[in-house]
């Protein structure tokens, strides 16, 4: 089911991650959001940018338990425990994140 | 409520040694080892991942790509250590036999003889061929 | 009757560079191509065998597998020629038949 953001229709696979993670804008990840009925503050932005970053250097989506611990390292211990995480992302933060984000689907995540 | 694996305590962590021997793209191996050590990284058992023969070519700095339209899974190799999966053996007499040094590989390993490696494999309680 | 031969696979896991260069006839050509490219590069236990088919046939290696598994043309070794994909087609143009080693 394509998403439409900024007038475009973008390709998406079933569960709604984006097709190909080059289309991605931040306007396509407020759309994503908006979709499931969430609004995005900063503290959503840092870890999607975050996640951004992380796939750039390392080629994947990062399994939420590896997620937790490098966003505390980068970001200190108040952001990386799960609990802020799921607040901030309740369908889970490598998954909910991991597609505002323009991600596959995490590998490992099931 | 305990997960599966949980059950019996942190008595049965088992040693899985990933043992590594094709080159990357010429066929699927080495994409899917490298996927399930990640899957299997949650389980939190000791895992090990060893590359030997044609293995250690996965290995190799410098991969590029975009010249035959598929994904550089290398950077990933990189990414293991966040997944607690920080022992990775290579084999010495093949990187010898290829002509490359451990300042060829991509990620931090301990090379390791012929004979050392064995012994490892002997000791591990589940070894898993890629 | 020229041929040119394409070679897929390792010299380090198949017989399979050893076999076509038993049967290549001089003068042929011989294209490494995915993970044949492990053969052409300098310093390898099979360099030897390489510069013998070197010094009897056409040696090509196709760049882009090369690149790919992170080896540069400099390591090539000398008188096999990189070639890229436009390079392949053509080589297939100029002989009369491929014969594939897989």
């Amino acid at each position: 089911m394509p998403i439409e953001a900024g007038g475009k229709m973008y390709e998406t696979d079933e569960e709604g991650y984006l097709a190909d993670l080059n289309d991605w804008n931040p306007d396509l990840a407020t759309a994503m959001a908006k979709a499931d009925g969430a609004d995005l503050d900063e503290n959503h932005w840092e870890v999607i940018n975050f996640l951004r970053e992380y796939y750039e250097e390392y080629q994947i989506a990062p399994a939420v338990r590896v997620l937790t611990k490098a966003i505390g390292k980068k970001l200190g211990p108040d952001k990386g425990n799960s609990k802020y995480l799921y607040e901030l992302f309740p369908y889970g933060p490598a998954k909910q994140a991991c597609k505002y984000a323009g991600l596959p689907k995490p590998t490992g995540c099931v | 409520m305990s997960e599966p694996w949980e059950e019996e305590g942190p008595g049965t962590i088992k040693k899985f040694m990933y043992v590594n021997r094709k080159a990357p793209y010429g066929t699927i191996y080495a994409l899917e080892s490298l996927e399930v050590v990640l899957i299997a990284a949650a389980f939190e058992q000791d895992v090990s991942m060893a590359f030997l023969d044609d293995g250690v070519y996965q290995l190799k700095k410098g991969q590029d790509t975009q010249g035959i339209g598929m994904k550089n899974f290398s950077p990933t190799y990189r990414a293991l250590e966040g997944y607690d999966v920080e022992k990775l053996y290579v084999e010495a007499e093949s990187l010898a036999e290829r002509g490359l040094s451990e300042d060829d590989l991509l990620v931090p390993v301990e090379v390791m003889g012929r004979e050392a490696l064995a012994e490892l494999m002997d000791e591990q309680d589940v070894i898993l061929s890629f | 009757m020229t041929m040119l031969h394409t070679v897929n696979k390792s010299p380090f896991e198949r017989n399979t560079l050893a076999s076509c260069l038993g049967h290549a006839k001089s003068g042929s050509a011989i294209l490494l191509i995915e993970d044949g490219v492990f053969a052409a590069v300098k310093g390898t236990a099979h360099e030897d065998t390489v510069r013998g088919a070197v010094a009897d046939h056409k040696v090509f290696v196709l760049g882009p597998d090369l690149l790919a598994r992170g080896m540069r043309p400099e390591q090539v070794i000398e008188g096999i020629s990189v070639v890229d994909y436009g390079g392949f087609v053509d080589l297939t143009e100029q002989h009369d038949k491929v014969q594939a080693w897989v």
